[in-house]
């Protein structure tokens, strides 16, 4: 078992030195396409509408553009390289300590949301296994067709107007947690595991309240292919020759799904998984927007709209390595679960 | 006869699909005494597995017993539910299934499955039931049982994992047991040792045993009553030596002949009347190749290493002339499969040379191949009939597709007609050319496979194991194709087997391969009937002879 740990780690190593070349790509790649993109920075920011052309010029010095633009990569990967991803123009502040805010909030919707799509996906696909063609299986199907087909943001806005403007369950959907509430000392960023940490558990209820609807419309989005592959790979185990020879054994109608179906079955919902989080964790933008959450992806989307290049380059480099690092912990599961990986 | 254990009466099994219900079993009728070992066999389709499972109550969700009983010590098997059926299953009665690394969970340590069947019918502590799964691994005779404890199926050969599944079975000590091809796609010597294994144990403990095979040298060595299944009935029963010396049924005489022996020849494979048809073939008389000219083939100390392995083959060195047939047989592993694709340039050798014709040709690149004028020479027809034709492409585009592409031919009717001459020729009806590889029958498959490979008219065919997924009586008729075709258009035939009998019949020479290296060669039948060395020794005692199994029976 040890050595088999042991060659998931430096296979997971392998990897996390081969993605580097795709890390540099994706760097250079955003820088040139910012540099492309309509829009003049130097004229957003400058200090209103009359400004004079030497203003402009001015600030387009002092932001380094009048040099040329692979001068100015080759100061924008020194800066990265001492681990400065640049000042953003919006907010005054440096990207990084934006971004240090704001990923936590990202994350913690995101994983709430793909925990939110697990638990009801893998049991709906299983369900929806065990009796093929029965009215289960065609009511898993048409809740996942439904779930892909509506946008986030309507299911995110039916949401709202369902359990806020209707009955009244859910509070304003308005960022994280109440302006009132008074936050808890920082040692995760997750608002409802902090809470937890400093003992407050009305804080921890507001924080889960504020939470739960957004994670919802996530995870609704998400559920239709987590269950789908669920479904059919359990379909497949059901069927296989080991799960066969469990029924001719004799082996309980539990032990038979459960142990010997479902874990095989669960090898390639993990993959998913990994796609599937990285993918909300970019695309959540227009969750984060209905439900004004704090998020790195409004974050970006703002300073592209106002042609802030630092924070949108700081934002794509971020999706890259969160990705590579999913990918990572994807294999490193995938190894744990199938002891047929490691070899090789 | 001793006491009756289990008894089948008029058992039908249908199964629903698309085109309605089919019956897989019409009408099976089979009594199983306690501490017997009765053999089942048939060709694929004849229901003999289907049996297996409705008695075992595993059928498909798809398959449903419409009509009999199997009745298991007087109790109606069928209508068993819930935790009765589950006392039933494991602990009075399990099963072995064909392919034995599927029929493990990949993903779950051996010896927690042997102890998952133990603890649904015993309540013992875990600790218990994992020595019990121990003590088990030692009486199927598994080395160094407390490592492989831990060992996934993936770490185990084929027969150490029939070994487990064998363990499996008999965990619960169950009175009747049904092995359901347990040794198909095994090597013959693995084939007889987990066989001689099977047999000692439920000799030991009194299990009776239904034996499931297409195998009737199989079914003769081990049991002492076959019933033989076709198209979902029963159509004889008998001792095996009655079997063989006076078969009643006319299908029978026609599995009995089709099954190759030690001394049965091509012509001996089919009966009477297909064989009025081979008797027309007129063979030209060999010529013996003028003094001087190069041999067809020459292989010269042939080497394969994959990357960071040991050689896969070694130091193979052989000779071919035109027309001549030589087999190749060894177990799996033993590098022949490497070789044949060596000589048919579909992988590159990593030292010595293939000489073709006085050229050589093991330098010119496997992938650039293609284009080299031998390409049209060496044609090569593959193990799985299924699986190596593209399922987009009709049978007419499977033979139109080399025609085309190394003749240079057009489409039109000079092509139509080369196609339908070389399905005459392989035996493959003119109207089937039209059909998908999924609407043919596995023989037709194969007579498409091998249509395809003379359309170019080579001189040289290497086939690797050809006749592998067939039934015997299709077996029998493909072999008799092959050797048509060699005496008809003098083409060489590389004939890669695991099957001995088969080489025997068809091939002029043998070489017998051992782990990449050769270890005997020779005319074929001295080679059988003297076998020099250990190895060859060993291997051809492991086949299933029809007549050990007529000595067997007169012994007993």
């Amino acid at each position: 078992m040890t050595t088999g740990l042991g060659a998931t780690m430096v296979r997971a190593g392998r990897r996390l030195l081969s993605s580097l070349p795709a890390l540099f790509g994706v760097l250079v790649f955003t820088f040139l396409l910012m540099r492309v993109l309509p829009g003049d920075p130097a004229v957003f920011f400058a200090s209103g509408p009359n400004a004079g052309k030497e203003e402009i010029e001015l600030i387009r010095k002092q932001m380094g553009l009048d040099k040329s633009v692979p001068e100015q990569l080759v100061f924008y990967l020194s800066d990265i390289g001492h681990g400065n991803l640049g000042r953003s123009m919006m907010t005054g502040q440096p990207v990084l300590k934006d971004l240090r805010e704001r990923l936590p909030a990202s994350l913690e919707l995101t994983f709430t949301a793909l925990l939110i799509a697990l638990i009801a996906a893998v049991p709906l696909g299983v369900i929806a296994a065990l009796r093929p063609g029965s009215i289960v299986d065609h009511g898993v199907r048409l809740f996942c067709a439904l779930g892909v087909c509506v946008p986030t943001f309507v299911s995110g806005l039916l949401l709202i107007y369902v359990f806020y403007y209707l009955l009244g369950l859910a509070p304003d959907p308005t960022g994280r947690i109440d302006v009132f509430t008074s936050l808890p000392p920082q040692r995760t960023g997750f608002l409802s595991i902090d809470f937890l940490l400093a003992g407050d558990f009305e804080g921890w209820w507001a924080a889960c309240r504020q939470l739960i609807l957004p994670a919802v419309s996530m995870a609704l989005f998400v559920i239709a292919p987590l269950a789908r592959i669920t479904r059919a790979s359990m379909l497949v185990s059901l069927g296989s020759d080991f799960v066969r020879t469990a029924r001719s054994v004799g082996l309980s109608w539990r032990k038979v799904v459960v142990t010997y179906a479902l874990r095989n079955a669960i090898l390639p919902v993990i993959t998913i998984a990994g796609i599937v989080f990285s993918t909300m964790l970019g695309a959540n933008v227009l969750v984060e927007k209905v439900f004004s959450w704090p998020g790195v992806a409004s974050y970006a989307l703002d300073a592209l709209l106002s042609s802030d290049y630092a924070p949108v380059q700081g934002f794509v480099l971020l999706m890259a390595s969160l990705f590579v690092l999913v990918n990572l912990v994807v294999d490193i599961c995938y190894g744990i679960a199938d002891p047929r990986v490691s070899i090789e | 006869m001793s006491e009756e254990l289990l008894r089948i009466d008029d058992l039908h099994v249908a199964f629903s699909t698309r085109r309605g219900m089919v019956e897989a079993v019409r009408g099976v009728s089979l009594n199983v005494g306690a501490g017997e070992m009765l053999g089942l066999v048939g060709e694929s389709g004849s229901g003999k597995s289907v049996t297996g499972f409705a008695t075992t109550r595993l059928l498909d969700a798809a398959g449903r017993v419409t009509g009999g009983k199997i009745l298991f010590r007087g109790q109606d098997v069928t209508k068993l539910r819930g935790d009765d059926l589950r006392h039933l299953q494991g602990a009075a009665m399990s099963m072995i299934f064909q392919n034995p690394r599927a029929a493990l969970n990949p993903i779950r340590a051996i010896g927690l499955q042997i102890a998952d069947a133990i603890l649904t019918h015993k309540r013992i502590s875990k600790d218990a039931a994992r020595a019990e799964a121990l003590e088990l691994l030692r009486a199927v005779q598994i080395r160094d049982p407390e490592a492989r404890m831990n060992a996934y199926p993936h770490e185990l050969s084929g027969g150490m994992c029939q070994r487990v599944m064998i363990a499996i079975a008999i965990s619960c000590n169950p009175s009747l047991l049904i092995a359901d091809e347990p040794t198909t796609g095994l090597d013959v010597t693995t084939q007889k040792v987990v066989m001689d294994l099977l047999a000692d144990i439920a000799a030991a403990r009194g299990m009776a045993t239904i034996l499931i095979t297409h195998d009737l040298g199989l079914a003769a060595r081990y049991c002492r009553r076959i019933a033989v299944m076709e198209r979902g009935r029963i159509v004889e029963e008998a001792s095996p030596r009655t079997l063989f010396s006076a078969p009643q049924h006319a299908y029978t005489r026609r599995l009995v002949a089709a099954s190759p022996t030690a001394t049965s020849r091509i012509e001996d494979l089919v009966t009477e009347e297909e064989r009025e048809r081979y008797a027309t073939v007129v063979s030209k008389p060999r010529q013996e190749p003028a003094h001087g000219t190069p041999p067809l083939l020459e292989v010269r100390k042939l080497a394969k290493r994959f990357d960071q392995g040991s050689a896969a083959v070694a130091d193979f060195s052989m000779t071919m002339a035109g027309g001549e047939s030589v087999g190749l047989v060894g177990e799996s592993g033993s590098g022949k499969s490497t070789t044949s694709r060596m000589i048919c340039r579909l992988i590159d050798p990593s030292e010595g040379d293939i000489v073709f014709d006085g050229q050589s040709i093991g330098h010119v690149a496997a992938r650039d191949f293609h284009r080299s004028r031998f390409r049209k020479d060496i044609q090569m027809v593959f193990q799985d009939p299924n699986e190596s034709l593209n399922p987009r492409f009709t049978a007419f585009d499977c033979i139109a597709h080399p025609l085309m592409r190394l003749d240079g031919m057009r489409a039109g009717d000079a092509l139509r007609q080369r196609v339908e001459e070389c399905a005459e020729r392989v035996g493959l009806p003119l109207d089937l050319l039209p059909r998908f590889p999924h609407q043919l029958s596995g023989g037709q498959k194969a007579r498409v496979g091998i249509a395809r490979a003379i359309a170019c008219r080579p001189r040289l065919l290497v086939l690797d194991e050809p006749t592998a997924a067939l039934d015997v009586s299709v077996q029998a008729v493909v072999l008799q194709l092959l050797d048509r075709l060699r005496r008809e258009n003098d083409i060489a035939l590389l004939f890669v087997s695991h099957d001995l009998n088969v080489v025997r019949m068809l091939c002029d020479r043998t070489i017998v391969l051992r782990n990449g290296g050769i270890v005997e060669q020779g005319e074929s039948r001295t080679l059988f009937d003297n076998p020099k060395t250990d190895y060859t020794r060993k291997l051809v005692e492991a086949i299933p002879h029809i007549e050990t199994g007529e000595l067997l029976a007169a012994a007993l």
